[in-house]
């Protein structure tokens, strides 16, 4: 199947100091390999589409590293909501055709978890989220997703579009030959106008704390029964 | 007129209690605002449910009682909300940020032309601006987010309020659907729950949450008879489902499910801003870890600086004579 996987740049939320250190969106890393597993024993390709600044190109070197086939980039310095990534990609997509559009569940700097099913409306496409799990079968696409109570197991025609969880596969480490292919590899650039925002973020500020709580210190046997205690009588909640 | 809608979700013939939290808001904007807080309910209970809407203040409750809403599946979702939604014309759309929910947000913001506030801790209604706060860079800030748009949609992370009745006449308002399922492009060919999945972990009153400290089948042995002895639903930490010990479906936290129980187990968690962004809103958190300094302790209720394999032992036999 013909795959293209929509990454994004995002800032490194797993450092403990944020540094300003842009990655590829570990949901996104996700798709790349989970398309490149699906893939492995056939010659069809893994491309990649990104929306984002001029620096993303480093972005998209890591994913074409992994082992993706070619790239377009859509320049726009612009902020861009969930919306606005949503209707940039579908004007690619509607010059570019491929069996499966995959993306990430969600993007790691907004978490909002939006763009890949407003992907799939606009283009008209079934879609599915949250995958943990992908198989072809002939032309259909079978998604394992995670769902409030267990797992679903959804058959999506192809062309379709999916959004993939981190709990899907380990990403590969690009190797130093997929490194150096990488370097070579041409990167489309197509300067885009970002539509509006419909909505806008106004500050950013550090979550809320929870009040303080007890330490419950001694022998384990007397720190049991002082929290049972302090569970029936303090907290009510047995 | 104007009203803010609340898509209220179903499970084992209730509405979810997300929902009537989420509703529950939804009622005190609706209410600064001078408009009325309605309902809709998918599926073959909806009828059934128009009361219970009512008793958490829904004066409409729009039903679409189809079994085609008893399995989720999202294209016939996004046509009945979006059938509503026209036929209603509020100015917010409110619903509680569950999985089946998530599935739907963007694609029926593209439908019915709306702005999304998703996954929201909290939300506001002032003249012609909805805004939230919601967590953002996977928890580790809040960004106030706002919009001016017509028709906007908020969903709201479960444990954000409390769910509150203010009981009203409900007036069941049914909307007739028609759906053609051949056409969709999607099927649901199964739903497979993993062994302890039999208490629904988003909703349930105590979960017992289970980290890389229990490492081992007879620690999770531990967990698992705590979790009977309290009737918990149990969770993990993503590090030890990536041991294969818990199921995905276990996992709690910003890439997994948020829970908001009366009491929380923390057993042999570190707790990493990605678990906590999780479950932070749980009233009672107790946390068991052997390492004082675990950041686990900076949110728990009550902290007990010890290995969960000398402690659990102890707790359940307390805790069954306690509860017995």
């Amino acid at each position: 199947m013909k795959f293209c996987v929509c990454i994004k740049q995002v800032p490194d939320v797993q450092a403990t100091v944020q540094t300003g250190r842009m990655v590829l969106n570990a949901y996104d890393a996700s798709a790349v390999e989970e398309a490149l597993v699906l893939n492995a024993s056939n010659e069809d390709p893994v491309d990649l589409v990104l929306v984002g600044g001029p620096t993303a190109t480093e972005t998209i070197r890591k994913a074409l590293a992994m082992g993706a086939s070619d790239a377009t980039h859509l320049v726009t310095e612009d902020v861009a909501d969930s919306h606005a990534i949503a209707e940039l990609l579908a004007a690619h997509f509607q010059a570019h055709n491929y069996d499966v559009i995959l993306t990430g569940k969600q993007s790691q700097d907004s978490d909002a978890g939006l763009a890949g099913s407003m992907l799939a409306e606009r283009l008209g496409l079934p879609y599915a989220t949250n995958a943990v799990g992908l198989a072809a079968e002939g032309s259909t696409l079978i998604v394992t997703r995670q769902g409030d109570a267990g797992q679903e197991i959804i058959a999506l025609e192809t062309p379709c579009v999916v959004t993939c969880s981190n709990d899907m596969n380990n990403p590969r480490i690009p190797a130093l030959k997929g490194i150096m292919a990488a370097k070579r590899k041409q990167i489309a650039t197509q300067e885009v106008v970002t539509p509006a925002p419909r909505s806008t973020v106004t500050e950013t500020t550090d979550p809320p704390g929870r009040e303080p709580g007890i330490k419950i210190e001694g022998e384990p046997a007397e720190m049991v029964a002082d929290l049972v205690r302090r569970l029936d009588a303090e907290a009510g909640v047995i | 007129m104007s009203s803010i809608l609340v898509f209220c979700s179903v499970q084992d013939h209730r509405i979810k209690r997300s929902s009537l939290e989420a509703m529950s808001r939804a009622r005190h904007v609706a209410q600064e605002n001078g408009v009325p807080v309605e309902a809709v309910i998918l599926g073959s209970d909806a009828s059934t449910l128009v009361p219970e809407a009512a008793q958490y203040g829904a004066s409409r409750v729009y039903t679409i009682s189809n079994p085609l809403f008893n399995a989720h599946l999202n294209a016939p979702v996004v046509s009945a909300l979006d059938a509503v939604l026209k036929q209603v014309q509020p100015r917010m759309l409110v619903a509680a940020s569950t999985e089946a929910v998530k599935d739907v947000l963007g694609a029926l913001a593209v439908r019915s032309n709306a702005a999304v506030l998703p996954d929201v801790a909290s939300f506001e209604w002032n003249g012609d601006t909805i805004s939230c706060q919601r967590p953002v860079l996977a928890a580790k800030k809040m960004a106030a987010t706002s919009t001016r748009h017509p028709l906007v949609f908020v969903s709201v992370r479960s444990g954000s309020y409390e769910a509150t009745e203010a009981p009203v006449d409900g007036q069941e308002v049914a909307v007739p659907f028609e759906f053609d399922t051949a056409s969709l492009g999607i099927t649901l060919r199964e739903i497979v729950s993993q062994a302890g999945d039999t208490v629904d972990l988003s909703e349930a009153r105590v979960v017992v949450a289970a980290g890389r400290g229990v490492r081992d089948e007879s620690g999770r042995q531990l967990v698992q008879e705590l979790a009977d002895i309290t009737g918990a639903a149990i969770g993990a930490s993503r590090a030890v489902v990536e041991t294969g010990l818990f199921p995905a479906t276990a996992q709690i936290g910003q890439t997994g499910k948020v829970v908001s129980p009366d009491l929380y187990f923390a057993v042999g968690i570190s707790g990493a801003v990605q678990h906590t962004a999780g479950m932070a809103n749980s009233r009672i958190i107790v946390a068991i870890n052997k390492d004082p300094d675990a950041p686990i302790f900076d949110v728990a209720t009550y902290g007990l600086v010890g290995d969960c394999f000398t402690i659990l032992p102890l707790l359940n036999a307390a805790l069954k004579e306690a509860l017995a």
